[in-house]
């Protein structure tokens, strides 16, 4: 790791100050990503803001409809929040598959959804549950957040401070893990909104990261069951192809992981 | 340089680093806490786990700076004196260990699954459990009984506490 300099911040304010006085700063949360980035020197930051003991940045709150994950409220603490499990089990669900124990006790919402890696499995929640992303400046609905690969709607110095859920109806989340990294090869979150709407995202499947998937989408809004998706056919074009997988295989791992969703979802 | 604070395995430590030190070498070369292992570098492999403010983690994945204020207890704090934890005596019983070089992180990722699940464990879910922890030699086979072993030990050390 190259030379860096290290601030724990203690507000979001303070945090935005410190970034306008570096000149390459980089926030840091749970580390689970950036810093094995920098042991490889793949980045470099003159400064790192440490987010991950702001108060006003952890925690959950269920309000009415909406389920609200402050943004440097870990894996671990989202997994076993009683509101999470009552409310939207498939986040629940989708947080124990993510990383490994030790990973999950670190790893962050808002360091997730920040990196927005082609194969992350928070990125697919936030799509197919319509969340909205609350930063110090604004809010950004999750269509408008996600901006391809590694790359999001957040300007330099802007902070996540919280994701918002809709509670939706029903909601489930199928990944093919990678068995080394534990990373989603593709995963699929489906969710059908209180009011009717059917949404499906999928991750680690496309060359142009988090995606929706309107053919699944219209057969389940059609018929809410896995037999619905076994017509459907997904294009191998634009999707990932690695030494773990061609983009037909991800292709056909979009449909079952999508089947086993819906299956999950009940 | 910065001026890390932190308690390690019950003592209150002041040590100067590079705001660049990780945890690990904080502990391994500032420390001379040789236990907690570097294996892979690289978050997969488990041999750095130590309890930070009693939570399983990988030390070779935090900056020492993100711990600065807090508890850690590394494989040489568990042990009561001379009377090993109950999880390092299931490890040496059951043969839990090869070469030993992940044992330390085995060790402490399974006092923190022990600790979770209450002493309700099962072999499958100490093998899901372990995912974040590699071993090259054993197969595993004697650290999942180890593991269980362990976790009855603990419940009725706890029983008697």
């Amino acid at each position: 790791m190259y030379q860096t300099t290290y601030h724990r911040a203690s507000s979001v304010d303070e945090a935005v100050s410190l970034f306008g006085k570096s000149s390459e700063a980089k926030f840091l949360a749970g580390g689970q990503t950036l810093l094995p980035v920098m042991k490889q020197r793949l980045a470099s930051p003159s400064d790192v803001i440490d987010l991950g003991k702001i108060k006003e940045l952890q925690g959950v709150e269920l309000s009415g409809d909406v389920l609200t994950i402050k943004a440097a409220t870990t894996y671990y603490d989202i997994m076993t929040n009683a509101d999470v499990k009552k409310a939207i089990p498939a986040i629940a669900h989708l947080t124990s598959v993510l990383g490994d124990p030790a990973v999950r006790y670190r790893g962050t919402i808002g360091g997730s959804i920040a990196n927005n890696d082609p194969a992350a499995d928070f990125p697919a929640a936030l799509l197919a549950l319509g969340a909205t992303v609350k930063t110090n400046k604004r809010s950004i609905a999750a269509e408008d957040f996600f901006k391809g690969l590694f790359t999001t709607a957040l300007e330099d110095g802007e902070i996540i401070t919280a994701v918002s859920f809709p509670v939706p109806a029903k909601a489930g989340y199928e990944k093919m893990r990678h068995p080394a990294s534990r990373f989603a090869l593709t995963g699929v979150f489906v969710a059908q909104t209180k009011s009717g709407e059917v949404r499906v995202a999928a991750t680690g499947a496309s060359q142009s990261g988090v995606m929706r998937v309107p053919a699944i989408e219209a057969a389940l809004k059609a018929n809410w069951s896995p037999s619905a998706i076994d017509s459907v056919s997904i294009s191998a074009s634009n999707l990932l192809a690695d030494i773990h997988g061609t983009a037909e295989y991800r292709a056909n791992l979009v449909k079952v992981m999508a089947q086993r969703a819906v299956t999950a979802a009940g | 340089m910065s001026t890390v604070k932190l308690t390690v395995n019950g003592k209150a430590v002041a040590v100067e680093v590079e705001d660049r030190t990780l945890l690990v070498h904080l502990l391994r070369d500032h420390l001379n806490l040789t236990g907690t292992h570097v294996g892979c570098d690289t978050s997969q492999c488990g041999a750095c786990v130590v309890h930070l403010d009693g939570r399983a983690v990988k030390s070779c994945t935090m900056l020492a700076g993100q711990a600065d204020g807090a508890s850690v207890t590394t494989i040489e704090g568990i042990a009561k004196g001379d009377e090993l934890h109950p999880m390092q005596a299931a490890f040496r019983d059951n043969h839990g260990l090869q070469c030993g070089y992940c044992t330390p992180g085995m060790i402490m990722s399974a006092i923190d699954i022990v600790q979770r699940h209450g002493g309700q464990l099962d072999e499958g879910t100490v093998r899901q459990e372990l995912e974040g922890n590699i071993c090259r030699c054993t197969g595993y086979h004697n650290i999942v009984k180890a593991v269980l072993d362990a976790a009855g030990r603990m419940k009725v050390s706890q029983a008697a506490e």
